[in-house]
């Protein structure tokens, strides 16, 4: 059983320096932005959502990581020429759940990283279509073969990268 | 009430959040501004996080041409004396293209200007580095080094040599958004260049363009070229664009969409050019490379061609059958009139002295029975290879000393019809081969030199290989028209 949610919050709530709380999800963006220029592979990877999903499963706050994933998807939004707010909508559902899920759950184990940042790149996915196509009535191609080695591709690369972020961590 | 806020903090953050974007989508949505880009606070973020994230993105793609510029610069330059030596053939190759399009660019303008069509041509561009993408599968946009104070706006084409990419979006003081023609909320007039099919091309879910609500039409075929059209005021008309690549039926009704294989890569975008500048006159750089372009095609025409005085060349079968020759003229002799033709061995059916009178035509009697048998070439003149009637037509009229074509050489003051300017075409470049070698000096207002290329009437030497002359002339036409 895992732990409750207050004892959670209470016992593993983990800290960084408030610089790696900037420059991560800049260099994020900067990455994701150069990166798929060079690479039409990267264009499968979001690592503004999987920066999102780490500091909401270690900070475990959901009000602080639903605000963060909203500003993180705002920028992602900035850098295309959608609407601001199609990002910044999902990646804050997606902090938010996140944040909760971590709350209760231990996320410290690498299986249950892979399987929350598969779960939450589809949450995502499905957010998205449904702005898309439903709020904007922009076109948006869904093919589950597409999206489902999509979200494996992003938990592969998430379990990575959050094994290097752990890195970041203060010690306390 | 103070408890139901505490209870559900969390959820009511998160409401909020929710709510706040959603009006603000709303709000985009309802006034996007002019049609392209943002005004207020939604163009300041975007400055704010485009003016965060470019200058990494321009720093590290710096460095990288750096790397790559060192290893092309210094080690990569193998083969390059033999790429030079290719290119350069190319060069020539398109030059003599260049001069044969450039009467028929000359005749579209005068044309245009007839119906009072507004063409567009480029003036200026602006080079630009691309720099970054928007980074996911849902928005096919680009970042570009330059921005306004490079003199860029909204809305400027965005092209490589290959074909078209897009069109400026958002444009800030050193970068620029790019939207590509594979986004789906693109659009970019095009037509189909055979079948003449207008439509508009924008991108699909997948990203790959096509050209939507097309009528059917079985003459679309896959591969056929696809260029701009103009209509849609913001590419100029004529630039690649892509070739077909299938047509796919549109579900939602009977019309079909063409799918498009972009002649640029979109997948691999490095340098772009934006195109600033545009008009309704030719640009004089333009007049300028045309006239030039016919000149050299002209000079290389005159290099090539087997007719030209070689001074150290043996003595021809001409010489030794008491041909006159002329000497090669002294390095600094003054420029010499080009040579008349030498007269016919015998006669021909081109020669206005031996034409029959048109009232002594017998219908379906053969020409060669009404006039004199065509004479045996001389075993001395056996080189060439040439049967005897048109061997005879390329002394032109040696009565006169001019060739047709001085005759039906287009004035100046406007075009000539294509049935008199053909046989100027197929004659010229015989008199520039034979003048070039000694003036040196190409000559204006010649027509295209690649169009001259072509078997001209027996201009051309046969090949070695070829037959001997036949005893039975084959049909000959009575007029240049018909023998072009």
């Amino acid at each position: 059983m895992a732990l409750m949610a207050s004892s959670r919050h209470e016992v593993g709530s983990r800290s960084y320096p408030i610089l790696v709380y900037v420059l991560t999800p800049l260099l994020a963006l900067g990455l994701q932005s150069l990166l798929s220029l060079h690479f039409a592979f990267f264009g499968l990877i979001d690592l503004p959502l999987l920066v999102t999903i780490y500091y909401a499963i270690s900070k475990r706050e959901p009000i602080s990581a639903t605000l963060a994933g909203a500003v993180i998807g705002v920028a992602q939004d900035a850098l295309t020429h959608h609407p601001l707010g199609v990002f910044g909508i999902s990646k804050a559902i997606v902090g938010y759940l996140s944040a909760s899920l971590g709350v209760r759950v231990d996320t410290e184990n690498h299986g249950t990283r892979l399987l929350v940042t598969f779960g939450f790149t589809l949450v995502q996915t499905i957010v998205l279509y449904w702005v898309e196509r439903h709020m904007l009535g922009q076109p948006y191609a869904w093919i589950w073969v597409h999206e489902l080695i999509k979200a494996g591709i992003n938990a592969l690369i998430g379990v990575i990268l959050f094994a290097l972020l752990d890195l970041s961590r203060r010690r306390e | 009430m103070e408890s139901f806020f505490s209870r559900y903090r969390n959820a009511l953050v998160l409401i909020a959040v929710l709510l706040a974007q959603v009006i603000g989508l709303a709000v985009q949505v309802r006034a996007p501004g002019s049609g392209t880009g943002d005004k207020g606070g939604v163009r300041l973020i975007r400055a704010w996080v485009v003016g965060m994230v470019s200058p990494p993105e321009r720093l590290l793609h710096a460095m990288g041409r750096g790397v790559r510029g060192t290893w092309s610069n210094y080690f990569d330059l193998i083969h390059v004396r033999q790429q030079n030596q290719s290119l350069q053939a190319q060069i020539d190759a398109l030059r003599l293209e260049e001069a044969s399009l450039a009467e028929d660019a000359r005749q579209g303008e005068r044309l245009q200007a007839l119906l009072g069509f507004q063409e567009k041509y480029v003036y200026k561009t602006v080079a630009a580095q691309v720099i970054g993408t928007a980074g996911t599968e849902q928005s096919h946009v680009l970042f570009i080094d330059k921005g306004s104070a490079d003199g860029i706006a909204s809305d400027m084409p965005v092209i490589t040599p290959d074909g078209i990419v897009g069109k400026t979006r958002d444009v800030f003081d050193h970068t620029s958004q790019v939207l590509e023609i594979s986004d789906a909320t693109s659009g970019a007039g095009v037509i189909l260049q055979q079948t003449r099919i207008q439509g508009v091309l924008r991108g699909n879910s997948w990203g790959q363009p096509q050209i939507v609500n097309v009528s059917p039409d079985e003459r679309i075929k896959a591969g056929e070229p696809v260029v701009t059209s103009g209509g849609d005021s913001i590419y100029p008309r004529g630039l690649a664009v892509g070739t077909v690549d299938r047509v796919v039926p549109d579900p939602e009704g009977t019309l079909v969409s063409v799918l498009v294989k972009p002649s640029a890569n979109l997948e691999k975008l490095e340098e772009v050019l934006v195109i600033t500048n545009t008009g309704s006159a030719m640009p004089s750089e333009m007049q300028d490379d045309l006239s030039e372009a016919q000149q050299r095609a002209s000079d290389i025409l005159a290099e090539r061609l087997p007719s030209r005085a070689d001074p150290n060349a043996p003595p021809t079968s001409a010489a030794q059958n008491g041909t006159p020759q002329t000497a090669p003229p002294p390095a600094n002799a003054l420029p010499t009139p080009p040579p008349k033709p030498p007269p016919p061995l015998h006669a021909d059916h081109f020669s206005p002295t031996s034409m029959v009178p048109a009232e002594d035509l017998v219908p379906g009697q053969r020409m060669a029975n009404s006039t004199t048998p065509p004479a045996q070439p001389p075993a001395g003149n056996s080189g060439s290879g040439e049967p005897p009637h048109r061997t005879g037509n390329t002394a032109g009229n040696p009565a006169s000393g001019v060739s047709p074509a001085k005759k039906t050489e287009p004035t100046a003051g406007g075009p000539a019809s294509p049935n008199q300017a053909a046989p100027a075409l197929s004659h010229e470049p015989a008199a520039r081969s034979k003048a070039a070698p000694n003036t040196g000096t190409p000559q204006n207002g010649q027509k295209p030199a690649a169009k001259a290329s072509q078997p001209d009437n027996g201009q051309k030497p046969a090949p070695a290989g070829s037959p001997p002359a036949s005893s039975t002339p084959a049909p000959q036409p009575t007029s240049p028209q018909e023998r072009n």
